[in-house]
């Protein structure tokens, strides 16, 4: 039972601007970026490269600074929200450090919070097993496939209890069926822990199959230019995405992404 | 046709060992003591033979075995020769100590085709194919000196400057004690360690960094020996002032490696930290300095070679009667050249141990590197 209603926010931006200032002038990276994301939100992030996905993660983490407007995550600064700890971020690429082992890498963040050295394997140990690394954890990450370091950053952002998860292309790199996979495992745990997720992708099905909501965005200047409710189930089979009503998001969002695309030409 | 091209090394040999026939005998006519004929068709016979036998089928290691012998009694008969002929010797000589060698090269080729099946066997092929190597620089050496009677102020035989070694051991290790135990490693350690802190402290202030960074580079260009004189009148003539110079020979390459290392993380492994709200020193200790690593130990190899030449030569300004470079400068002026080379090799000796042993240390912390993991 949800005790308040209307559900609270967890990331809230009104009139988000940011401008990189670069030798060759200016760069429009987010202009007008009005998006509230509530609690238990699984917020998919779809538009063309350039388009300002990564800048705005980065700015909902605190690792860019807004130039224009106004961004509260959990009613807090970016910055209070990052100090208290409530971002797990999982980058573009792996970004594990290559002198550590698999389980080296996921207790990284562990060690940094100050959780006990039990709580750290038993944490490893179920993360591992949810990506399917298990029996990997002493290898070190050059020695496993791009893929296979993919899931392990993933085990590592998921280790510790933020609240918000942003995940910037996660499973760009990896083959269809362990997508498929990984994309379920993620529905599963997003139920099971009721974090918030942000998730960035270029993919249409997956961004329909994962999101309760799908945030189109179109670059030159970034901005956000359809936000499509989900009405699937939260129970989510991987058959569904055969089913009409699914077509007709997929469908909906495509049109998005074309429109945004016009505008260009 | 095939196997007579394939080991080259013998048919040069068999060469060499016509040649050398033609041109007997071995030591020059007048020569006080010169070869007996039975010693002369024996090292004819050893190194023809062995040079048929590696156009043969054999088996690897028996071959590689036959070879070894050969070639290494022959060259050891005719540098045995040699004594009381010094600089008596004929280009038969040197044809024969040539087709010797050829042999051993043959041998070391056959041996680096072995793939030895056990770890220890491995291990065993790995030490003897650069101690054969090692062995006929010394063989070449002697046979050069001796055979042409080179003069011994130029460049003594390795086997004097090895019984000058072996009969001067107490004041070798007196000079090691003072100028590798006092003066280098006292040096050294705190020369590494002054850089490696003052770098972590530039590398928070920036104002530092700007300023330090290009002095360094400057102070590592100048010729460092050159304050060599000015340490010895601060600290005086013992070890401390040739420490000191070590200290400002190394200070600064850990100083610019350990700033460039500290820099070396990519920005994204430095953004998960800061999503971790990770604090500087966190921050230092499990991503920058690991990092860091593979410049820190660049610096500490450099800085071994460095210490060495450093602590020797600033010697050469003033010590009290001990020391290597104190005894290089000294020995050389009476014309102990022998004496000059133990000084050197045993340098050398301590300068590759110690280089090794920093080596190792990288192996073991930078195995993660891109350039080490191989293996
Ligand atoms: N540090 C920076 N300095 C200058 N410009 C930047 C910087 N970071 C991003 N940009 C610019 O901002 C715009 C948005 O970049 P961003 O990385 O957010 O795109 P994206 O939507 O994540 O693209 P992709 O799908 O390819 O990852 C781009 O035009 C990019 O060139
Ligand atoms: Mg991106």
């Amino acid at each position: 039972m949800p005790m308040n209603n209307p559900p609270s926010s967890v990331v809230s931006a009104s009139k988000l601007g940011l401008t990189f200032e670069t030798s060759d002038g200016p760069v429009h990276a987010l202009s007008n970026v009005d998006l509230t994301v509530n609690k238990g939100d699984f917020v998919s992030f779809i538009g063309p490269s350039g388009c300002g996905k990564t800048t705005f993660l980065r700015v909902i983490a605190d690792l860019e600074k807004a130039t224009a407007g106004e961004i509260t995550v959990n009613g807090m600064t970016p910055e209070e929200a990052r100090k208290s700890r409530s971002y797990g971020y999982v980058f573009q690429a792996p970004a594990l450090y290559p002198w550590r082992t698999i389980e080296k890498n996921i207790a990284l963040p562990l060690e940094i919070m100050g959780y006990s050295a039990a709580d750290r394997k038993a944490r490893i140990e179920r993360t591992l097993d949810l990506v399917n690394l298990s029996g990997f954890g002493k290898k070190y990450p050059w020695q496993l496939s791009g893929g296979m370091q993919q899931r392990a950053s993933i085990a590592r952002a998921l280790a510790f209890d933020a609240d918000l998860l942003l995940m910037d292309e996660p499973f760009g790199a990896l083959d269809e069926i362990v997508r498929d996979h990984l994309n379920e495992q993620l529905l599963k745990l997003w139920a099971r822990t009721e974090k918030t997720i942000c998730f960035v992708t270029h993919s249409i099905p997956e961004a329909v199959y994962l999101s309760t909501r799908i945030v189109v965005m179109s670059p030159r200047p970034g901005r956000v230019t359809d936000v499509i409710e989900s009405t699937l189930p939260k129970e989510r089979p991987l058959e569904i995405r055969e089913t009409p009503e699914f077509l007709e998001i997929a469908h909906r969002v495509r049109e998005g992404l074309r429109a945004g695309h016009s505008y260009e030409e | 046709m095939k196997r007579v091209l394939h080991s080259w090394q013998g048919t040069a040999a068999l060469v060499l060992c016509l040649a050398a026939l033609a041109s007997l005998p071995l030591m020059a006519v007048d020569a006080p003591s010169p070869f007996g004929t039975g010693t002369v068709v024996l090292v004819l016979l050893m190194v023809a033979g062995a040079a048929l036998v590696s156009f043969t089928k054999l088996s690897q290691p028996l071959l590689a075995t036959i070879l070894f012998v050969a070639a290494h009694l022959a060259v050891w008969l005719l540098l045995a020769g040699i004594a009381g002929n010094e600089g008596q010797a004929t280009l038969a000589f040197f044809l024969l100590v040539a087709a010797s060698w050829l042999l051993a090269w043959r041998c070391v080729s056959v041996l680096s085709g072995i793939r030895p099946k056990s770890q220890a066997g491995d291990t065993f092929l790995r030490l003897l194919i650069p101690a054969i190597f090692g062995a006929w620089i010394l063989i070449l050496w002697e046979a050069a000196t001796r055979g042409a009677g080179i003069p011994f102020i130029i460049l003594p035989p390795p086997s004097s400057i090895g019984a000058r070694l072996a009969s001067s051991v107490p004041i070798l290790w007196a000079d090691v004690q003072q100028t590798i135990f006092k003066a280098v490693l006292f040096g050294y350690v705190v020369g590494c360690a002054s850089g490696f802190v003052v770098a972590i402290i530039a590398d928070r202030i920036a104002f530092l960094r700007r300023g330090l960074l290009p002095i360094g580079n400057m102070v590592s260009a100048l010729p460092i020996i050159g304050v060599a004189p000015i340490m010895v009148m601060w600290f005086g003539f013992d070890w401390q002032s040739k420490a000191a110079v070590v200290i400002i020979m190394t200070f600064f390459p850990m100083l610019v490696n350990t700033v460039a290392g500290l820099a070396a993380s990519g920005a994204m492994e430095r953004d998960l930290m800061r999503s971790y709200a990770s604090d500087y020193w966190q921050t230092l200790i499990k991503l920058r300095l690991p990092a860091a690593m593979p410049f820190i130990f660049n610096a500490l190899k450099i800085n071994s070679t460095l210490a060495l030449i450093g602590a020797i030569v600033a010697e050469f300004f003033g010590t009290p009667i001990v020391g290597m470079g104190f005894r290089i400068s000294t020995e050389i002026g009476r014309m102990n050249v022998d004496m000059v080379w133990a000084e050197i090799a045993v340098a050398a000796l301590i300068g590759s141990v110690f280089y090794g042993v920093v080596a190792l240390g990288e192996r073991a912390t930078t195995f993660w590197h891109p350039s080490n993991r191989g293996g």
